[in-house]
Order: C-alpha cells, then structure tokens, then sequence
C-alpha cells in the first residue's frame, strides 16, 4: 500500500494499483467537520426540551446506559425527533447534491422540480380528502413523490433525443407548479381543522416524531446512500455534458434514469418523515460544495451539511424562538439563505461563483 | 492496433428528416482524415454516429468488423475517444482533474487511480505541454490552452482513434495551428487514426492524409487532398468559385475563392 500527497490530493495505492483512489484533502477535513458538528447538534437535541438533561447523562442513555427515567426521555420523547432530523438532512442534502449534478444546474433540487409538490398535493389531498391522515400521511407523501418523480421523467423524454439535464428542470417546474395549484386548490376547498392539520405538515416539522418516522427512513437510507455513492463514477463523467459522458462510455440514459429514481426516492422517504422542509435540498449542496472547492458538490459534505442545516434549524426554533414556535422548514430558509448568500458574494474564483 | 472503422450503407436523422442517406466510408487506420463540406451537409451528423452519439436508421458502424452500437459502451471507449464541438467544463474544474477524468473508461469502483491511470495522464500533460497549468480552473485558461486541455482529456482515454469535431473553432491563428500541429504529433508519435472536422478548406488540405468532401448527406469525393481538390468540387461542395492554387509552403491544394468583387478579371493587368 502507498501513500501520497501532492497538491491537495492523497492517493492511495493498494498492490500495483488494483485498488486504488484520489481522495480531495479538503473535502475530506470538511466532511469530518461537518461529521463533528453533526453530531454535536445531535447530543445538543437530545439534551434539549422540557426537561434539560445534562450532557454527561445524554451521551451513555443514547446507547442504553443511565437511570430509567432519563432512558426514557432519552430513547422514547427525544432520540426518534434527532433521529429524523439527523436522517432528513442527510437525505435531503444528498438527493440535491445528486439532481445538481446530474442537470448541471445548481436550481435543480426536489423542491424545485416537483417531486416535493408531489407529495404535498398528496398529503394535503389524503387529508382533505378524508383518506389517510396520522400514519397514512407518510405512505401519501412517499407515492406523491415518487409518481411526481416519474412524471417528470417520462414528459422531459420527449423528442426522442432523451431527459436532458435541462429539459428536467423545465418540465419539473410545470409540474411542481400544476402541483401547488392543485394543493392550494383543496386547501380552499378544505374544512377549518383539516386546512390546520394540513398547514402544519406543509412547513415541514420534527415534532411529535416517533420510531415509526424513524424506522422508514432509516431503512431507505441505508439503501440509497450506498446507491448514490456507487453511482458518484458516473456523475464526475456527467459533469462534463452528456457528449462527453458518452464519448466517456458512461451509459448516459440509464445512468441518468436511475440517479432520478434514487435522488427521488431520497426526497420521497426525507418528505414523507418530517414534510417538505424547504431549501434544504437546495441549499445544502451549494454550501458544501463552496466550503470545499471542488467543481460539483461532493456527496458526502452534502449529506452532512444537510444533517447540520435541519438539526441546526430545529435546535433555533426550540431553545432561541420558543414563544414563536415556528417549524422547522421555516427556520431552514432563514439559517440557510444568509450562509450561502456569505458564500456567494466572498466568492472570489470564478470557478466557485457558478 | 489500428483498428479498423467504417460505415456500412447508414441512415441518419433527426426526428422524420433524413441528414445522411445510405453512406458508406471507411476512416484509412493510422492516417489523418478530415471532412469537410458546407453547413448542415450532415458531417457532424457522420461524426456523431461513428462515435456512437446517433443511433442509425439502418445500416451500420463497425469498429474491427463489430457494430459499435451493439458493444458496451465502455469497451467502445477505449477504442475511440471523441472531442466535441466546444464542450464545457464545469466551473471551477481544475485541468488535471478534467484530464483524469478521461481516465473514466478504464477504471473501475474500487480502482480509481492505478500507476497506469497516473503514467497517461501525465503523459498528456506533457503531450499538450499543460504540466505547468495542471492545478489551475479550466475556465481560466485561454481558449486555446483550453482547447489542449480537452485534448489532454482525450489523449488520457488513450484510444488508437480519435475523433474531433471542429477542434479549431472560436480559436484564433495562433492556437489554431497550435491545436492542429497538437494532432499531426499524435498522430505521427503514436500513430493514432485521426478523423475530424474541419471548416478552413486550406487548413483541411494541409492536414489532411485523407479528405472527404460531403454534401446532402453523401460523400461527394474522397482521397488525398492533391488528388481530389479541384474548382469544380469546391463549386459543387461550397457553391462557391474558387481558383486553386498550391501551398507555397507544403504544395497542398490553397483554395483562393473568388467573390463578386473580386474576380480575376478585374485585377489590374500587370
């Protein structure tokens, strides 16, 4: 096994090179920052609430240890709502990552092309509609999202020259707003309660969250990261244009279909946990993606950045903004929006200003 | 090593229109071959279905006797590497990291950077005389470093043949010579089969070992450029008088075309 480091890149050699790899220096010290300050949001969680729990308590009762009592808050009321959080910022700042850059484009993320509006007209309409609030509303999301993902997909097929990365942003954006109509459409139409109860999903919200939140997204976690992952060799072709990708051999239309599925299914599962908690999904990725110079987001520090950006966010509305109880989703877009505007404007490369 | 790529009896299109009809060629192995023609003759259009970019209506491509549209891509890809007209590189994208990227075809999940990976990328580096360059954004280098820097690309596929459509465009005098004394090296050094486009007749008859001459979808003529290139074909080609004369330099065809306003006739009598 060798060893290198030259400009900013370790390479790795194991044998005469048959396993082998470049890994960027500062992607690397970025994503184990983000790592750090992910979890520490995620014992900050835990410890936060009603009742205040020393640190010293938290971290041993997170893996089974302490008095009942404790262990009680701790594995039943507070470590499902971290859990989600931790899991929907990860999801969320993956499947931008991943639509940025299959499109190219750094507009493109699920709540831009539809596939959150999917599962809102979903949601909104089981409850209006009478069919599925409480646990219903998770499979409602999941199914919203995935039949908004492939809509997508098949309407910017057309012409026969295949989903370019543009036309999926143009079309996405037709259906995501034939979905918001459709949305406020039964809000209006909706009872007092029901318009309530459908709002309060709408802004996207860790509270009350529960194992049965958990286990679904967890599990489709498990799946879809290491997808992705696997998928990365084919999205540093892609970046180069689909001409180039092909001329690559990187089967360009498989590639581009599967890394939709996967970038929705991601959207689909984070949505249907916690609501569409906005800007996430496009934020995340543009933040990561600056902190650690390279050309198109890398993967993993969008994950992560995610996971920090919603645990971050959840941590605000409860312990600074508790008198205004505001969502989640809504604190993201105010926490999100002024770090990547920072970000933007001390852009000094061209390079990093796209 | 030099393998063999033809096209037998192909049909492209786009949509319902037909852009080349029934076309057969084969691309000499080892030389130099330039098309040429006026635009929206469909030689682009043949460029793109030789490196697999178009399916065809019928008829096929084949590289060693294989169709190329019924092989792995992949595998296609360390046979033949394609320059697009002007590609875009990502933004902020360094140009050893766009070279490596060229890499793609012969790596796999697990081996990602192998001492062969790093042996071609340095070797077009150096071929294209962008060592010094290596760590700075593509999107910061002139057009014609640029321009070398996809070649790097290319060059790293490391494939016998090589395809280029209109390597010289948007380049000025300078880096179109450059670019172009960039694959007579390549070809000569390491024999690679060059097929590429071009639209400076004169610049085509210089480098050219083989020409071609499309309109309407059909090769009109094909052979050495000293062979082939007379006023007629440039005035069936290009709809365009012209005289021919010889390169002062390399005695290739120097096509001087002749305008309303300026006809041999109305020179002043010497």
């Amino acid at each position: 096994m060798t060893l290198s480091v030259a400009a900013g890149r370790v390479t790795y050699r194991v044998g005469r090179g048959a396993v082998s790899g470049v890994v960027a220096l500062r992607a690397a010290l970025l994503a184990v920052l983000l790592a750090l300050a992910a979890f520490g949001l995620f014992v900050l969680s835990v410890a936060t609430g009603d009742l205040a729990l020393p640190l010293a308590d938290v971290v041993p009762a997170l893996v089974g240890g302490g008095d009942p009592a404790t262990l009680f808050v701790v594995q039943e009321l507070r470590l499902p709502r971290a859990l989600v959080g931790l899991l929907v910022g990860v999801v969320f700042g993956l499947s931008g990552a991943v639509f940025q850059t299959m499109t190219r484009n750094p507009l493109a993320a699920p709540d831009m092309i539809g596939i959150t509006a999917g599962a809102q007209v979903a949601v909104v309409g089981g409850i209006v509609l009478g069919w599925g609030a409480g646990r219903g509303t998770q499979a409602l999301g999941l199914a919203g999202a995935f039949v908004a993902g492939i809509v997508v997909y098949l309407l910017s097929l057309g012409g026969g020259r295949g989903a370019t990365g543009y036309r999926i942003i143009l079309v996405g954006i037709g259906v995501s707003w034939a979905c918001t109509s459709l949305t406020d459409y039964l809000l209006a139409k909706a009872l007092p309660y029901q318009a309530n109860q459908a709002i309060g999903w709408l802004f996207g919200s860790l509270a009350e969250r529960g194992w049965h939140h958990v286990r679904p997204l967890a599990l489709s976690a498990a799946v879809l990261v290491p997808v992705t992952v696997l998928l990365s060799r084919w999205l540093r072709t892609l970046q180069l244009g689909d001409t180039v990708a092909k001329g690559l051999g990187t089967p360009v239309g498989a590639v581009r279909f599967t890394l939709l599925i996967v970038g929705a299914g991601l959207a689909a599962f984070g949505t249907a946990a916690a609501g569409p908690i906005l800007f996430v999904a496009l934020v995340s990725p543009q933040i990561a993606q600056r902190l650690a110079g390279t050309p198109a987001p890398p993967l993993v520090g969008s994950a992560l950045a995610g996971a920090v950006l919603v645990l971050a966010a959840d941590l605000l509305s409860r312990y600074v903004l508790t008198d205004v109880g505001l969502p989640v989703g809504v604190v993201t877009g105010i926490l999100g929006a002024p770090v990547l505007l920072w970000l933007l404007t001390r852009a000094n490369r061209s390079g990093s200003g796209g | 090593m030099n393998p063999d790529l033809r096209a037998n009896e192909l049909t492209l299109g786009y949509a319902k229109h037909v852009v080349v009809d029934r076309l057969s060629v084969e691309l000499p192995p080892g030389r130099i071959t330039v098309i040429v023609g006026a635009n929206a003759c469909g030689k682009s259009t043949l460029l793109a279905a030789l490196a697999r970019l178009l399916a065809p209506r019928s008829g096929s491509v084949t590289l060693d006797g294989k169709s190329i549209h019924s092989q792995p891509t992949r595998q296609v890809a360390r046979s033949i590497g394609l320059l697009p007209q002007a590609p875009v590189a990502p933004a902020g994208i360094t140009v050893v990291d766009l070279v490596t990227r060229g890499r793609s075809p012969h790596q796999t999940w697990w081996r990602q950077w192998s001492e062969e990976d790093e042996r071609a990328v340095e070797g077009a580096l150096a071929a294209t005389s962008m060592g010094e360059h290596r760590n700075r954004p593509v999107d910061e280098l002139s057009g014609g470093q640029r321009q070398r820097a996809w070649i790097a690309m290319a060059i790293a596929q490391d494939t016998p043949l090589l395809l280029l459509d209109e390597p010289t465009t948007f380049l000025d005098l300078a880096h179109q010579i450059d670019v172009l004394d960039l694959v007579v090296d390549l070809n000569r050094a390491e024999g690679k089969t060059v097929v590429m486009v071009l639209h400076d007749l004169n610049q085509a008859c210089r480098y050219a070992d083989h020409l071609i001459a499309m309109k309407d979808g059909q090769i009109v003529r094909q052979g050495a450029p000293g062979a082939i290139v007379d006023a007629p074909l440039i005035r069936d080609v290009f709809a365009v008088e012209c005289e021919v004369g010889s390169d002062p330099v390399t005695s290739t065809p120097m096509i001087v075309p002749l305008g309303r306003h300026h006809q041999r006739a109305s020179l002043p009598a010497s």
